[in-house]
């Protein structure tokens, strides 16, 4: 570790010596680091991404947090085949918080989200492990003084065939370190991969079954203190006015309780006291200007503001006119989705210790460079005093790429001056959550005497994320709030979608998938009901108006095929059909669905991605299936509600989650298009939920437009 | 001082009897492979065995523990072969992983009492456990691959 350790500080060197500048838009920002002054000699670091020992100890660095999505398997696996090393030998450590080192190529930012793992980064760690392969190569055929296309490698090793002389890589590590680092090696052919492209199992899967994997919630450090915040009771926007601390005080095992940011934080010697002590903490609060704000009222509000235009976000043609033209027929449908929590199954927590030298943060976050900026604000020191230890997460679902729970961890740190472990319940993640935003949608099209659609106008009405935020500026379109429905792929020759703005202030954030969870919800289900209002099949309809969209059409053909679609059903069957473009990739989703005891249960899932290339297979699928179990949960039942401010909901009892026995059968094919990579954490969610209320409503004669689905929404029409 | 037997090991731990095994388990004894999701034995996520009896340790005081066999997935096996290890990696189970130990010790405890489970006991032992990755059609196969592994051991 300590070797580590140390190769980092200068790799840290070599970053600063290059400078920000070259991490946005460069494709390979690879550090000399090999030859920074002082570097250690026995250690071979071309770039920040890989290093050997003499022991010839591979070790990868992987910069995207391990939330599930496999990635500390994928990224090791793509550096090794380049690189040529046994995957099995290579120890893969998580990066620190150092965005010139690691930031993401793309963004420019040391924060994931938006499946941006591999599709943002393949090339850059094909070329560290190429890069690398290639010193080892001229170093070898320097020591044996030959040309260096007479040389190849074999894992951990080059060879020298016509010779029959082989050096490991640990024995070149010395040589090698002193050549220039080649900014454009040569990148193995897709022949040559021995792991990109199969089934490699994932290297977190033992400690992920023994207990010994580690997550934010484990992280214990000598002298650790524990800490639970009393929070506010409404969503936001609440101020403390009095604390009486008296009671909490008397708690065995209660050292002290401090006001931050988020509320009235109780520090203990566990975790028990601290919530114990919380419990008998008095808080009077200033409930603020949300304290007034229900569902229904929000509801009410966007359903007036409806009535207003909005900001244009697509504008193909002339909808307004084609639509006030007479003949054909009218469609007239308003879709409504809720609020929704992420409910990452280990609950927000964040560790931090605040010293005069700077801080030291233990988080599962999807943000490292966002925690090391956080702390260092509220700690007072540059970023490069603060050392960020990212553990696993138990899920992040884009929940994670929130920085609230390290202003918990670093103010209450800072106040008691210890490192304090603050662990939120179950019920502070359901009620003081980053939510997906409720909105209300409306929609209007014509369809003309053939049922072929001329014109598809779709109102928007809702919060914007990234206006939220700040990332976007007020008065524009935000990106977030459109992406899925701004984006239609049918070919119709006059659509208008707008946006209008509305934000009540209930913090709102990214949950799987984000703008596309909903919108291709209400786009996916509108233009069924176009289908069967001209009397055509749901399939056939949405390929027909494919005709510009390959990759939509080719994933709906595929999905289509391989769950048999027209093909007679037992009775009380039916299926829906939904497709979708989402960060870099194309889903369809074909769902055998039917009614029992006034609830729907969904048989069978049927999903084709095309992610282009498809690094770990069995990895896409997991994700597949994982993704349509996050969308069913919330098409079933995900709800989040407000009553005078209030979340109305506080734990897995009143905000369900699907469980075993409602399972259905998910099959996943994947579709090679030999495209770049696209994302797969999040395009595996957004047409499932229209696919299931789509057959539905093939079973009950009745349009779900409003979710999560009702009891009364299936009872025959 | 509360005494327990942990994972066959004796251990005295210092806590108020109120306290609920879970964050006796994760906080005095580190034993952090059970997890906490909820709370209110809503999710699963802190299931230990009581004298081989899956319970939620969140709502099991600590002091009810005493005199019983506490196992953690620390104690499942000496090696972490047991055979629902074996086949959690075989068919990829985990994603965040973070349900997982509960999820096997629940299944561990199905397996004790129904060797070869129907996809109904499955359900039925298994419906306490929340997994938010949607690792449930795996969990089902690997449950089946133990038990046709453990089968082929005797």
């Amino acid at each position: 570790m300590s070797r580590l350790r140390l190769s980092r500080r200068q790799l840290l060197k070599g970053g600063a010596a290059v400078g920000a500048g070259l991490v946005i838009g460069v494709r390979l920002p690879i550090v000399a680091a090999a030859q920074a002054p002082g570097a250690d000699p026995n250690v071979f670091a071309p770039n920040q991404w890989l290093s050997i020992d003499r022991d010839g100890q591979v070790t990868i660095v992987n910069s995207v947090p391990e939330m599930g999505q496999g990635t500390s398997t994928t990224m090791p696996m793509i550096v090794a085949d380049e690189l040529d090393v046994d995957l099995s030998k290579v120890k893969v450590v998580q990066a620190p918080a150092n965005p010139v080192l690691y930031a993401n190529p793309v963004t420019g930012s040391q924060s994931y989200g938006g499946s941006r793992g591999v599709r943002d980064h393949l090339q850059t760690w094909r070329k560290a492990g190429a890069a690398g392969r290639q010193m080892l190569k001229q170093a070898a055929a320097n020591e044996w003084g030959v040309p260096v296309d007479e040389v190849e490698t074999e894992p951990g090793a080059v060879v020298h065939k016509q010779s029959g002389r082989k050096l490991p890589y640990g024995q070149l590590v010395e040589k090698a370190r002193t050549l220039p680092v080649p900014q454009n090696p040569r990148l193995k052919a897709p022949a040559e991969w021995r792991y990109i492209g199969k089934e490699v199992g994932r290297l977190d899967a033992p400690s992920k079954t023994d207990g010994k994997a580690v997550y934010g919630y484990d992280v214990k450090v000598p002298g650790m203190l524990y800490a639970s915040i009393e929070r506010p009771p409404v969503v936001a926007g609440a101020k403390v006015k009095r604390v009486d601390a008296s009671a909490a005080k008397q708690v065995k095992g209660v050292k002290d309780v401090v006001q931050v940011s988020h509320g009235v934080a109780v520090v203990a010697t566990s975790t028990w006291a601290a919530i114990k002590g919380r419990r008998a903490l008095k808080v009077e609060w200033d409930e603020g200007p949300l304290a007034s704000l229900s569902t229904p009222r929000m509801f009410a509000e966007y359903r007036r503001l409806a009535a207003q235009p909005g900001l244009s976000a697509r504008k193909v043609g002339d909808a307004a006119g084609a639509l006030g033209s007479g003949g054909g027929k009218t469609l007239d449908a308003v879709y409504e989705v809720p609020f929704l929590e992420q409910a990452c199954m280990e609950p927000m927590n964040a560790t931090a210790h605040v010293t005069a030298d700077g801080v030291t943060v233990w988080a599962p976050t999807q943000n490292p460079g966002g925690t090391q900026a956080t702390a260092a604000r509220l700690a007072g020191v540059p970023p490069a005093k603060v050392v960020v230890n990212t553990t696993m997460l138990g899920g992040g679902f884009g929940r994670r790429g929130e920085v609230d729970f390290i202003v918990d961890a670093v103010e209450t740190a800072k106040a008691v001056g210890a490192p304090v472990k603050v662990v939120w319940t179950r019920e502070d993640d359901i009620r003081h959550s980053f939510y997906r935003p409720a909105t209300y949608n409306h929609f209007r099209a014509k369809l003309d005497a053939q049922g072929q659609p001329v014109a598809w106008w779709n109102r928007i009405v809702g919060p914007g994320i990234l206006i939220q935020k700040g990332m976007a500026k007020a008065g524009t379109v935000d990106g977030a709030a459109v992406s899925g429905a701004a984006n239609l792929p049918y070919d119709i020759p006059n659509i208008e979608v707008e946006w209008k703005d509305k934000d009540f202030g209930v913090p709102v954030g990214f949950w799987r998938s984000v703008g596309p969870s909903q919108n291709t919800f209400i786009t996916e289900s509108f233009i069924d009901e176009l289908a069967h209002a001209a009397g055509k099949d749901p399939y056939e309809y949405r390929r027909a108006l494919l005709g510009n969209a390959k990759r939509h059409r080719t994933v709906l053909e595929t999905a289509a095929q391989k769950a048999d679609w027209g093909a007679p059903l037992p009775a009380g069957r039916a299926r829906g059909i939904a497709v979708a473009f989402s960060y870099g990739s194309y889903a369809a989703h074909v769902i055998e669905a039917s009614i029992a005891d006034g609830k729907a249960r969904v048989h069978r899932v049927v999903c084709a991605i095309d992610c282009g290339i498809a690094v770990n297979p069995d990895q896409v699928r997991a994700q597949m299936e994982g993704g349509a179990v996050y969308a069913l949960t919330a098409a079933l039942y995900g709800e989040i509600t407000l009553d005078k401010g209030r979340v109305q909901q506080g734990n897995f009892n009143d905000y369900p989650m699907m469980r075993i026995g409602e399972m259905p059968v998910v099959e996943t094919y994947i579709v090679d298009s030999g495209e770049p990579p696209g994302g797969l954490g999040e395009p595996g969610v957004p047409p499932v939920a229209p696919a299931l209320c789509n057959a539905l409503f093939v079973l009950t004669g009745k349009r779900i437009r409003r979710l999560p689905i009702a009891a009364d929404d299936l009872t025959k029409a | 001082m509360i005494a327990l037997d942990v994972n066959g090991q004796p251990r005295q731990v210092d806590v108020e009897p109120d306290t609920p095994l879970l964050w006796v388990l994760r906080d005095a004894l580190d034993l952090t492979g059970t997890k906490y999701g909820c709370g209110i034995a809503q999710c699963g996520a802190c299931t230990v065995h009581l004298d081989g009896q899956p319970v939620r340790s969140c709502v099991t005081p600590v002091g009810t523990a005493a005199g019983q066999k506490v196992t953690t997935i620390e104690g499942l096996d000496a090696k972490a072969e047991h055979p629902l290890q074996t086949a959690w990696v075989a068919e990829q189970v985990p994603q965040c992983g973070y349900c997982q130990t509960g999820q096997i010790m629940s299944a561990a405890a199905l397996l004790a009492r129904a060797p070869d489970p129907t996809d109904a006991q499955i359900d039925d032992a298994m419906s306490g456990n929340i997994c938010r990755c949607g690792t449930y059609q795996r969990i089902r196969k690997a449950i089946h691959r133990a038990a046709a592994m453990a089968k082929g051991r005797k």
